[in-house]
């Protein structure tokens, strides 16, 4: 089974390459870009019988660190 | 009694031996060298200092892989114990990452890495780390880090900074930390995490002794305890 876990910052945490990228839109010329946040989108192939809960601790213990980022994760169809 | 140290080597460390050359010269005694792998530390210690670095290449996040290692789940127990814990740099990163201490250690405000003498301003004198230095006194540091943007809610600053656990602050904004803080102490205030380096600040030859004071604290506070 195909799983995406994607790695984001919680709101209110500040967000330097997030920042350092919107001024690289803008100095590209591109006009409009309000805010830029960087995560981290993480794949894994898990064996079928993988439960809910397991993902949700590899990601709770390892993939996210839960006092600066929120994840979520998606199966493939 | 002996003062029984270990300097914990992560793949990765780059500080290691550094780390060892101070703990062995200022604080004497038997330092261990201790390998990421190992699950059991060695007998006896007073103290444990996980080192600056890179460990497992930054990958995933700073610290993130090392705080997961099997002797980090030892270091774990050691300071629930009441060993003294020190960590410089990543080694803080691995501390918050570990759960030792709260926060974050982000991305430097300005996104470069900053590789450069420091001024702290030493917040709380009367922790086992710091009870060599005054409260207020400045000292200078260096730091080198990428990751050492100190972030907490609010709520968590509050209280670290209401319980005096704010051990070093800079006396100037360095990588975005809030409330510039640099280093911060557990509840029980045995476990320090810093990211400027101390290590480096033990002779005159490294440009200054300034952080001679915190491996003296730790001997004294832990011999006479």
């Amino acid at each position: 089974m195909k799983v995406r876990v994607i790695v984001t910052l919680k709101n209110g945490v500040l967000d330097p390459q997030g920042r350092a990228i919107h001024h690289a839109l803008e100095g590209l010329g591109f006009g409009g870009v309000n805010d830029v946040r960087a995560g981290r989108v993480i794949e894994l192939d898990v064996a079928d019988a993988t439960t809910d809960e397991a993902l949700d601790e590899m990601c709770r213990k390892l993939l996210a660190n839960m006092v600066i980022e929120n994840y979520r994760i998606e199966k493939a169809a | 009694m002996a003062f029984t140290s270990a300097v914990i080597t992560f793949p990765g460390s780059n500080c290691d031996r550094d780390m060892a050359v101070a703990v062995e010269q200022v604080c004497g005694g038997t330092v261990h060298r201790v390998w990421h792998g190992d699950a059991d530390l060695p007998d006896g210690l007073d103290f444990i200092a996980l080192p600056g670095g890179f460990s497992y290449g930054d990958y995933l996040r700073s610290g993130a892989m090392a705080a997961r290692s099997p002797v980090m789940q030892a270091v774990v127990r050691a300071a629930e114990r009441g060993v003294a814990v020190l960590g410089v740099c990543n080694g803080f990163q691995v501390l918050t990452e570990a759960g030792l201490l709260p926060g974050a250690l982000m991305r430097n405000a300005g996104i470069r890495f900053v590789c450069r003498d420091v001024k702290l301003t030493v917040e709380n004198a009367q922790s086992l780390f710091t009870a060599g230095y005054t409260a207020g006194q400045q000292i200078t540091i260096p730091v080198a880090h990428h990751d050492g943007n100190y972030f907490a809610d609010d709520q968590t600053l509050d209280r670290i900074e209401g319980e005096g656990r704010v051990a070093f602050r800079y006396a100037e904004p360095v990588n975005g930390s809030a409330r510039n803080i640099a280093g911060v102490l557990n509840e029980r205030g045995n476990v320090l995490g810093m990211m400027p380096h101390p290590e480096r600040m033990i002779e005159t030859a490294q440009g200054g002794t300034d952080g001679r004071a915190l491996f003296e604290s730790v001997v004294r506070g832990l011999v006479n305890a």
